[in-house]
């Protein structure tokens, strides 16, 4: 085997490398989304953010408008501060409140956007002032038990009288 | 009496007297690695004879992988309705274990014995002691750029199997089964990271592939110079490289993905 | 006798505890002669070789090359003195995967900068010293034992060595083969004025060609040295037996055994 050749195989071996790497991380993978477009930053502050994992998806009326970059916890007011990631072409009025809702009934958490009536938009760097933290399952299921036994006591105490 | 006990004594410390050894050997290796940079075609000759030639063996066992996951994954998610996730189960399955590990025991069963074999023969045939009174390092000329060749054309060749069994997946899943194409697609590039795991995929192939080139290598230096030694030696090098890739393996993936 | 350019001074040496190869041997080799160590299998002939190219260490003496002591850890000092020497392995140790031609290369593309060009030339004007210019383009599964070992010595002169060493290179040739050999060593050495040391075990082909002989046993010390005409007229027991190849004498025949009636269990 010729040098040339040898060195035309090995090329060749390792192009196919690289065409391999892209298909899985284009098509295979979540490279795809996000990382070369232009976005802007936006904070929201919860009680609980429940599930929420960073690279959440962030949506509105169901369409994916950004990623959630990061969760930190405010040492001063103990919130959970999301931080995320917005395309430039999707611009949300002042009030727009942010929600932690899950996908389908078991599913993963993303934060859903409704937008509000303000004439002026967000811009990068603003703190979205509603939100509503996450359901989180357990006290769900406290509340339910508490107003269950808060009925009987009351139906019982009235039927007392 | 004593025997049992000095046996297992001079066992021990044959065990650490051969761990020194191979700690020196690899050490050499990376010693002798920037010169064999230096003259990189003969790191490309060897990659040309470590990965080229292993192509047909990983493309074949990639896309066999694949359509053998596609099916029992179905035959797993379609009781709970769940075959959209068909796709994002098989990417996920292959890139992060089993392209890196199968693709790494195969190439400890091809690239690795014909690399043991091939230095214990030279061993044999008293080339290395040639090369050495003509005052050539075998270790630069002949080990050094086996052991490069074998560290880039491992992460390739797991790429391949990974690339090859998504796409073996696809034609059995949606060509053959039916399942939704739309969704094949579009729930696995929600779900995969690319950092994260194909990313976290390559670094372990880069690893195997450290640890299967070394030991062939080591195996076949080390190896005596009889036709019984030399068959031994590669059988060695299959054995302690597949353990070996198998319990990095556990290491790794602890170590990557221990948080969901 | 002028300085030596070798000189093994009282050397001793094993590859392990229980086995000494060597046992305090001194051994001399003069610049510009063709000098043979003689001696059966096992009697340390081929690590005189090694020890001489810094291949191991003397357990106890020296081995001394054009006045310095060669020292087996010193990586520059050994480079320096393999450059000096060129080695004929017992088989050719022919790099396998290269042809005939690309083997006798070897050593310049590893260690000068000559262009393509003149390699080319200097290859084939090696292997035409060893008659074998047309075999250039073969690999060396292509070729027999004699012609490797010719390769393999056209090799090992391809950077135009002081000193080369052979070992054993008579061991399995054909009587022309081994005709051929023997003249390309005499005639290399006296064309060149360089050294050779020829590790053999054939007596007569050593003394056509050798000024002078060394004469080792399995014992691993130096029975006896001089010229060939001295040694054949040697009246000491173990050079005769060797030179004459006579069966039995002070080397047994009998490996050690009990006697054959125990053996046999007869009794006497």
């Amino acid at each position: 085997m010729s040098k040339k050749g040898i060195e035309t195989l090995v090329g060749a071996f390792v192009l196919l490398g690289i065409l391999g790497l892209l298909f899985l991380a284009l098509k295979a993978a979540n490279l795809a989304s996000f990382s070369s477009r232009d976005t802007y930053t936006l904070q929201a502050r919860f009680d609980n953010i429940g599930g929420l994992k960073v690279r959440a998806p962030v949506r509105s009326a169901g369409v994916t408008v950004g990623r959630v970059s990061g969760i930190s916890l405010d040492g001063k007011t103990y919130q959970g501060v999301v931080t995320m990631e917005l395309e430039k072409g999707f611009q949300f009025p002042k009030d727009t409140s942010a929600k932690i809702l899950t996908a389908g009934l078991l599913g993963d958490q993303y934060i859903g956007l409704e937008p509000g009536g303000d004439e002026k938009n967000l811009i990068a760097g603003d703190v979205i002032k509603q939100t509503q933290s996450a359901v989180v399952l357990e006290n769900l299921i406290g509340q339910f038990l508490f107003n269950k036994a808060a009925d009987a006591g009351s139906g019982e105490g009235g039927g007392k009288k | 009496m004593t025997n049992p006990i000095t046996w297992l004594g001079a066992g021990t410390l044959n065990w650490l007297r051969s761990m020194g050894a191979a700690t020196y050997f690899f050490v050499d290796l990376l010693k002798n690695s920037p010169a064999a940079v230096r003259r990189f075609m003969l790191v490309v000759a060897q990659i040309h004879a470590i990965g080229n030639l292993s192509l047909v063996i990983i493309l074949a066992s990639g896309v066999a992988v694949g359509f053998v996951l596609a099916l029992q994954m179905y035959y797993a998610l379609v009781t709970y309705g769940a075959t959209e996730s068909l796709g994002l189960i098989v990417n996920l399955a292959l890139v992060r274990e089993l392209g890196p590990v199968v693709t790494a025991l195969l190439f400890a069963g091809r690239a690795g014995t014909s690399l043991t074999a091939e230095i214990g023969l030279m061993k044999a045939g008293e080339q290395l002691a040639a090369m050495e009174m003509m005052a050539i390092d075998p270790k630069s000329r002949v080990l050094a750029p086996r052991f490069l060749g074998g560290i880039v054309s491992m992460p390739i060749l797991a790429i391949l199997f990974s690339t090859v069994g998504i796409l073996g997946a696809y034609v059995v899943a949606v060509l053959l089964i039916g399942v939704d194409e739309g969704n094949f697609w579009s729930i696995m590039q929600g779900r995969v990271d690319v950092w994260r795991d194909v990313g976290n995929g390559i670094v372990k192939s880069a690893v195997f592939g450290l640890i299967c080139t070394f030991v062939a290598l080591y195996q076949g230096y080390e190896t005596e110079a009889t036709p019984e030694g030399v068959a031994y030696a590669t059988t060695r090098t299959v054995v302690i490289s597949s353990l070996g890739v198998l319990g990095m393996d556990f290491i790794l993936t602890a170590l990557m993905f221990s948080t969901p | 006798m002028s300085q030596p350019l070798i000189r093994i001074d009282h050397v001793t040496f094993g590859y392990d505890a229980s086995r000494t190869i060597l046992n305090d041997v001194s051994l001399e080799f003069q610049r510009g002669k063709v000098t043979a160590i003689l001696g059966g299998s096992g009697c340390g002939k081929t690590t005189l070789l090694r020890l001489i190219g810094g291949m191991v260490s003397a357990n106890k003496g020296q081995v001394v090359f054009d006045g310095e002591v060669v020292d087996a850890r010193n990586k520059e000092q050994l480079f320096k003195l393999r450059r000096r020497l060129g080695m004929l392995f017992q088989f050719g140790a022919l790099f396998t995967d290269l042809t005939v031609f690309e083997n006798v290369a070897f050593p310049l593309r590893e260690h000068t900068d000559l262009p393509e060009t003149m390699i080319r030339d200097i290859v084939l004007m090696k292997l035409n010293a060893v008659g074998l210019r047309g075999a250039a383009p073969l690999r060396i599964s292509q070729v027999s034992g004699g012609m490797a070992r010719r390769i393999a010595l056209a090799r090992s002169m391809a950077l135009d060595p002081e000193v080369v060493m052979y070992d054993e290179p008579f061991a399995g040739l054909d009587p022309i083969s081994m005709g051929v050999t023997a003249n390309l060593i005499r005639r290399l050495n006296d064309t060149t004025g360089g050294t050779s040391l020829v590790v053999s075990h054939d007596v007569q082909e050593c003394f056509m060609i050798c000024d002078y002989a060394y004469l080792m046993s399995s014992r691993g010390v130096v029975v006896a040295h001089g010229r060939p005409e001295e040694l054949n007229a040697s009246e000491d027991p173990e050079v005769r037996q060797f030179i004459r190849g006579e069966p039995d004498g002070p080397v047994r025949f009998h490996y050690p055994a009990r006697p054959l009636a125990e053996d046999l269990q007869v009794k006497a």
